[in-house]
């Protein structure tokens, strides 16, 4: 398998920092294609910027980022940011379209798509996220799930290869984050769609194939969902929620139980306990 | 709060008016405004009113729309025809006289005029507004200002500025109402006191908003970047517009409206 | 302070063509000295009738009493004021409100409105910002140098510094990371005992419910459909599925085991009573305490 995303020493700070402060410091990593990796830390860890520098939103100070196979510049950037999708937090802040169909629309205008197709493809996009019968709704009357939903579309339309999610599902309620947690997990299933996605949720970091631990600008972990999740109560200071499994082992704990030290799913955590009960 | 407003509201419907081209609804509006001066007898004021009140009937939006229009006006016009009365030029029976001010027949009459003017004037326009959503009336606009790129003009910046302001007007009236809310939980009294205490009961809610607005233009100014927006040229469209046959018939009909008013005209 | 709702209606914009009735047939109290939990799902009227709990909204119809106080239709808006200082209101993302040059002057802004001294105000906001846990370095910075966590916590000193009796919290974690969800919530919990305030949580967390609440308002459409002890609240898994509303994560975990065979006597919420209930059931040479291989 061919690496997408390629980091080698990545260095980045704001404008307004100092010369000794770093926001980001020695980062390297790579994303296979087709992989989904979820990038995890607390608030303010620099998880988000690190995101924005794959695809030159923001320059970093030194270090070298190559995005299927090219190098980021200045001359490739925009190639760059046409391979690469990005879904950020506040669902207001990145509805660009005065409807939804126009939202979706808005990468493809950028591209020069000539309108006929365009017409197909936004069509599509909106069967796919379950939004067509919004297409000529007004931003103002969708709910937060929803317009995430539409961003998504505006992916599909825009046909990325690599899907970026900056704490997508942060702002909605439970029921809008599980829809578009599901749209996510179809867009990744109906292709081979690379996904990066920055986030607290247990669900979101679960669905990955492995998971990066960012604390303090510098990668600190990285490991498979399994691996990192054994950490418990130790994730909420990752800026991870606790799987419920850990939750649980860990009353148990209180209680004087001993729990086994591997991770468990949902599932394996039930099998475990009716097995212990049921053969008493 | 401001749902009170009528003027530049859009009701969604189905008639005739609403599937018009916007760039006829437009320029036909502002091409009315003009021909009203045409007018400065009765009949041509009564064709006026038919011709209006038979295109409000057309576009099939309920009466107390146009009549709350010109409700939060009514001063404004009143203060207009009441100084036009009192001060204008003199003519025909006097009924009144002291000092600079005369109250004469021609005076009157001229009062009147200039209440039906403002009248037609405020039922055209939210006419256009209440069947046009504004998306569509800045995409006419967008048309319209088209020769000025011969001048180097930025049409099409000027038109993505002005779709994604009427995108956001929705979104700043919730956060306005947000903050509000919040800073009368805090104690802040809106609306009441002397003209001072107004004054510094609105810093408390304009600093949150400009501070909010600049985070919002901000994001949305990465998000545009992102999704590869690099200013008006090679852009292709989503949304055209297209002129059919009704756009033409409505411009007939506006033809022979000024034909009728210059005719009848004293 | 209690506050009681008698038969609430609310239209917003009644009389006019654009009139929607968002409360209809309110009947509810909120007891004094309780955490009430208010929950339903997006659209269902909360925010609504939170914003009769400080007569920010007063009821088309029906009366609501705020302590003393009784909110009817023909209240005159004037004298509200004295009323909002007992109903702190912390909005969501109550980080927006913040708008004076410092620290200090934000959390005393509240106060002088109602008609406490500076000197006083801007002592209290010294006081409240050790209450939200912030260090007191920060009272002369600007709110907006602050990072997004320490600007909500200046935020809720600011709503604290009025002494309200009553603290009503809309989504008060929404956005923050896990550890500023946990640091966030225990702080009110400690809140409550230290100053005896009666507690309004709206929230879509339902482990926050089972974990802080002792009373819980579900409304669905403009309407109160159920109210009881979390308990009360969750026993009912398919009624709150079809009311578009989660279970707290160890109801959800006891269904599993229930579908396997094991039973409780009484309905787990919080994973130490689902802890406890499953130690009585373990086999005995499972207490040890132990990780095993460790």
């Amino acid at each position: 398998m061919s690496q997408i995303i390629n980091v080698e020493h990545l260095n980045y700070r704001y404008p307004q920092q100092s010369e000794s402060e770093l926001t980001l410091h020695d980062v390297s990593f790579s994303v296979t294609a087709g992989e989904w990796v979820a990038i995890v830390g607390h608030n303010g860890s620099g998880k988000s910027t690190l995101a924005k520098n794959l695809n030159g939103l923001l320059a970093p100070v030194s270090g070298k980022i190559t995005v299927d196979g090219q190098v980021l510049t200045e001359d490739t950037v925009w190639d760059i940011r046409r391979k690469i999708g990005m879904v950020f937090q506040n669902p207001d802040n990145q509805f660009v379209g005065a409807t939804v169909a126009d939202d979706v629309a808005f990468s493809l205008e950028n591209q020069g798509v000539p309108r006929d197709e365009m017409l197909k493809r936004v069509a599509d996009a909106l069967a796919q996220v379950n939004m067509s019968a919004f297409a000529t709704r007004e931003p103002a009357r969708l709910s937060g799930g929803q317009k995430q939903r539409v961003a998504l579309a505006g992916m599909i339309a825009a046909r990325p290869k690599i899907l970026i999610l900056d704490e997508s599902t942060s702002m909605l309620d439970p029921e809008g984050r599980a829809d578009v947690l599901a749209t996510i997990r179809q867009m990744k299933a109906d292709s081979d769609l690379t996904v990066l996605s920055i986030t607290h949720d247990i669900d979101e970091a679960a669905s990955a194939n492995r998971v990066l631990v960012v604390n303090d600008g510098e990668l600190v972990e990285e490991g498979t969902p399994a691996e990192i999740f054994q950490h418990g109560p130790a994730l909420i200071k990752m800026g991870l929620d606790m799987p419920y499994p850990e939750r649980l082992k860990a009353a148990l704990k209180r209680q004087g139980v001993t729990v086994p030290a591997t991770y468990l799913t949902e599932k394996g955590m039930a099998d475990w306990l009716w097995q212990l009960i049921s053969n008493k | 709060m401001m749902n009170k407003l009528i003027f530049g509201r859009f009701i969604p419907g189905d008639s005739v008016i609403h599937h018009m081209d916007p760039r006829a609804k437009l320029l036909l509006s502002f091409y009315f405004i003009g021909i009203i001066f045409i007018a400065n007898n009765w009949p041509t004021y009564v064709l006026l009113f038919v011709f209006t009140l038979l295109a409000i009937k057309l576009s099939g939006v309920k009466w107390s729309f146009f009549i709350n229009g010109v409700k939060p006006l009514i001063w404004l016009i009143l203060f207009t025809v009441i100084l036009q009365v009192l001060f204008s030029a003199s003519g025909g029976h006097v009924y009144f006289h002291w000092g600079i001010i005369t109250i004469s027949q021609l005076g009157l009459i001229n009062g009147v005029y200039i209440f039906c003017r403002f009248v037609l004037i405020i039922f055209m326009s939210t006419l256009l507004t209440l069947t046009t959503p504004p998306l569509e009336l800045s995409d006419a606009i967008e048309y319209i200002l088209m020769p000025l790129k011969v001048v180097h003009f930025p049409v099409y910046e000027v038109a993505l500025m002005l779709s994604i302001a009427l995108r956001f007007v929705p979104t700043l009236m919730d956060e306005t109402e947000k903050i509000m809310n919040a800073q009368r939980a805090r104690g802040v009294d809106f609306g009441e006191g002397n003209i001072f205490q107004q004054m510094r009961a609105v810093v408390p809610l304009l600093i949150p908003l400009f501070v909010s607005s600049f985070n919002r233009a901000e994001d949305l100014a990465t998000a545009m970047e992102a999704r590869g927006y690099q200013g008006g040229e090679g852009r292709s469209k989503f949304r055209i517009l297209k002129w059919q046959a009704r756009d033409t018939w409505a411009t007939l009909a506006f033809a022979v409206l000024t034909a009728a008013l210059i005719f009848l005209r004293a | 302070m209690a506050i009681d709702f008698k038969q609430v209606d609310f239209t917003y914009q009644p009389g006019t063509p654009f009139a929607t009735q968002a409360l209809t047939d309110i009947n509810v109290t909120i007891p004094d000295g309780s955490y009430t939990a208010l929950i339903g799902h997006t659209g269902s009227g909360k925010s609504t009738l939170l914003q009769h709990l400080n007569a920010l909204l007063k009821p088309t119809a029906g009366t609501v009493t705020i302590g003393d106080r009784v909110i009817t239709p023909e209240t005159s808006n004037k004298d509200l004021k004295a009323l909002r200082r007992h109903v702190g209101i912390v909005f969501q993302f109550p980080e927006s409100q913040l708008f004076e040059e410092t620290v200090e002057k934000d959390i005393a802004f509240g106060p002088q409105n109602f008609g406490v001294s500076e000197a006083d105000a801007l002592k209290t906001a010294a006081e409240m910002l050790d209450l939200v846990g912030l260090d007191r370095d920060l009272l002369q910075r600007s709110p907006f140098d602050l990072s997004g966590g320490q600007m909500r916590r200046v935020a809720i000193a600011g709503v604290l510094a009025m002494a309200p009796q009553v603290l009503v919290l809309d989504e008060p974690t929404a956005g923050l990371d896990p550890q500023g969800r946990l640091d966030m919530m225990e702080m009110f919990a400690n809140l409550r005992y230290e100053r005896h305030l009666t507690v309004v949580l709206v929230t879509h967390q339902m482990d926050d419910v089972a974990n802080y609440a002792d009373n819980v308002i579900v409304m669905d459409h403009g309407k109160v459909v159920k109210t009881g002890t979390p308990q009360d609240i969750f026993k009912d898994p398919d009624w709150l599925v079809a009311h578009h509303l989660g279970l707290p994560k160890t109801t959800a975990f006891a269904q599993q085991l229930m579908a396997r065979g094991i039973q409780f006597d009484q309905m787990p919420l919080t994973e130490d009573q689902l802890a406890q209930a499953l130690v009585q059931q373990l086999p005995v040479q499972q207490l040890g305490g132990a990780t095993d291989d460790e």
